[in-house]
């Protein structure tokens, strides 16, 4: 229960969980084909690329404390 | 085309296997299973390697391996919208399932229901959230049912599959699944899911190295994907008569405003209702710790990325030698055409298997909720836990059933539409579940209103073709709001909220008010659990 504020303090850390949302909810921002990586258009690779750096980021907040 | 002995009998030794693993589940940590605490969520023991293994092993199921794909073969682009569902569903668990899992372990939950009860004083409002738990869970098992009934018939030249026996591997798939939920509980699907979790992860590792080698590269895999797509429009019954329907037209981007007001609602839609499934908050209940639950979003996208690759199947299909003849077939297309046949006795197994884990938990999960929260609430209050688990085992085999009768009566043209059923349905237990979770201002009976809106509009928009009766038409997957194609599940969600806010001040106004909350805020407070457990231990 001592450490209350600073848990309160960490949990603004939270709004950065928005970052995928405005990303993948804005399709205009990866709707193209170019860069291909190995043939694949950006379009797809980009979106799996955003499932690890969204991994990344729930991992981070954890293990800040968030 | 010959019976093939060689992919049928690898197919039947895994089968073997995880039976002879199922039997040895029923040991495992030991718990007493005429208990409905220890037969539907294992006595809320696991760690985070077995929450990781269970929760992967009941979120990707035949919709991942079948559903995605093929949704990716029929339309393209909007098929993917699978990807930043799977991504946007771990920050959403992140913030709000481990207070969930908090407030269930204080009070003793065990279904969404039971809180939902005490937090709104509300037994009809529980009632409700139960009702659907179940209603959106069945055709989530279809869909199982549906991706081992696609593999079985896959083993079998079709020459035998003609006249009475044409059914056959959908019986098949029935019988496993429910012979193999009856007797061990939560503990078989956990165990089990391991087998499933490396066998699936060894078909996608080698079909995403193997396929693109065999079909010239994924340059070569998009570019002939784009060539061959009008073939494949025409061979589709995709029932556009009326003109209702999305622009569901297969492009490799989102070409419109339209597709990505689609791809968007589609992908949020199904992310806001994944986590009120029965099913995923089993898994999520059955951890030992709310820790558990968020180290977890971090590991449970190594899936997600798992479903990706695996999407792209939909566009190695469409770049195959002989194009398959519906989206529901491409992968098994793939698999046939392009893997030796031992390795596509493998594949079909992971397959099955891999639909046969969530089944099982989705059915304990609904049996869960039958039990609890209407059985024993409107039926035997006085029911012994034996009984209880006992109704339990009963259920969950009857449910089955129902699932089955949504694979016969409800066309399956394109399966990935189940499970966006599923999610209309789910989603409108919302408001009272998450929502209830940070505010018990909303009044029960405007809950109760919004929630009875939501789920008649949504299923009107889903059936709309159907009851139209136009012939063979399949169920919506999106409905058109001002010229824009929107999830169902999003717009009927929209209903709700909005009748429920609305509606809250007016009833509380004209007398009709709110439950007690019996809960309190410290019921919401994160309760180390070294200090609980050794006490819950000895208590039995």
């Amino acid at each position: 229960m001592a450490s209350r504020p600073e848990r309160k303090n960490r949990n603004s850390l939270r709004l950065l969980l928005l970052l995928p949302f405005i990303v993948l909810l804005f399709p205009p921002i990866y709707n193209f084909d170019q860069p291909e990586l190995i043939g694949i258009p950006f379009f797809y690779w980009f979106q799996l690329l955003v499932i690890v750096l969204t991994a990344i980021l729930t991992a981070t907040l954890y293990f800040a404390g968030a | 085309m010959k019976i093939d002995v060689l992919e049928i009998s690898i197919f039947i030794f895994f089968f073997v296997l995880i039976t002879v693993i199922g039997f040895v589940a029923a040991r495992w940590r030991r718990g007493d299973l005429r208990q409905l605490n220890e037969w539907g969520l294992a006595g809320r023991r696991f760690g985070t390697v077995v929450t990781w293994f269970l929760l992967g092993g009941d979120l990707y199921t035949a919709y991942t391996f079948i559903a995605v794909p093929g949704a990716v073969f029929t339309s393209g682009a909007i098929g993917f919208f699978a990807v930043p569902y799977t991504v946007l569903v771990y920050p959403i668990i992140f913030i709000v399932m481990p207070k969930f899992w908090t407030v269930c372990k204080q009070r003793g939950y065990i279904t969404a229901s039971d809180f939902v009860k005490d937090r709104f004083g509300s037994s009809s409002l529980a009632l409700a959230v139960a009702f659907t738990g179940i209603l959106a869970t069945l055709p989530y098992i279809a869909l199982q049912m549906f991706g081992i009934q696609v593999s079985i018939q896959a083993l079998i030249p079709p020459q035998y599959l003609t006249g009475i026996f044409a059914d056959v591997p959908l019986f098949i798939a029935f019988v496993i699944l429910a012979a193999y939920t009856y007797s061990s509980g939560l503990r078989a699907p956990a165990l089990i899911a391991l087998v499933k979790d490396v066998m699936v992860l060894t078909l996608v590792l080698v079909a995403v190295i193997y396929v693109p080698i065999r079909l010239g590269g994924f340059a070569h895999i998009f570019a002939v994907a784009t060539a061959h797509q009008p073939v494949v429009a025409s061979k589709i019954v995709a029932a556009k008569a009326a003109g209702v329907y999305p622009p569901s037209a297969f492009t490799i981007f989102l070409k419109t405003p339209g597709a990505m007001v689609a791809y968007t609602t589609l992908a949020l839609g199904s992310a806001l209702a994944l986590f009120l499934y029965p099913h995923s908050m089993l898994g999520v209940l059955s951890s030992n710790d709310r820790n558990v639950v968020k180290r977890n979003t971090a590991l449970l996208p190594i899936y997600s990325l798992m479903l990706g690759l695996l999407a792209l199947l939909g566009f190695m299909a469409l770049a195959l030698p002989k194009l398959p003849a519906t989206g529901n077939g491409a992968v098994v297309a793939v698999i046939t055409q392009i893997f030796p046949d031992w390795f596509a006795g493998f594949a079909f197994a992971a397959i099955s298997i891999g639909a046969l884990v969530p089944a099982a938990v989705m059915s304990i999960a609904a049996a869960n909720l039958f039990t609890r929260n209407v059985y024993k609430e409107y039926f035997r209050p006085n029911c012994t836990e034996r009984e209880e688990s006992e109704v339990a085992k009963i259920s969950s085999l009857l449910l089955k059933f129902g699932a089955l009768l949504f694979i016969i009566f409800v066309p399956t043209t394109n399966i990935i539409s189940f499970q966006l059923l599923g999610g209309v349905w789910i989603i409108q237990t919302l408001p009272p579940v998450f929502l209830g979770l940070y505010t018990h201002w909303f009044n029960r009976w405007a809950l109760l209103v919004g929630w009875a809106a939501g789920m008649i509009s949504g299923t009107l928009m889903a059936f709309s073709a159907i009851l139209q009766g136009i012939p063979k038409a399949p169920l919506l997957q999106t409905y058109p709001i001002f010229g824009m194609p929107v999830y169902a599940a999003f717009a009927a969600l929209l209903v709700n909220l909005v009748l429920a806010v609305v509606l809250t001040p007016i009833f509380e106004a004209i007398g009709l008010r709110s439950g007690k909350d019996v809960t309190t805020p410290a019921d919401y407070e994160y309760a180390p659990v070294e200090s609980k457990e050794p006490i819950k231990e000895a208590l039995g």
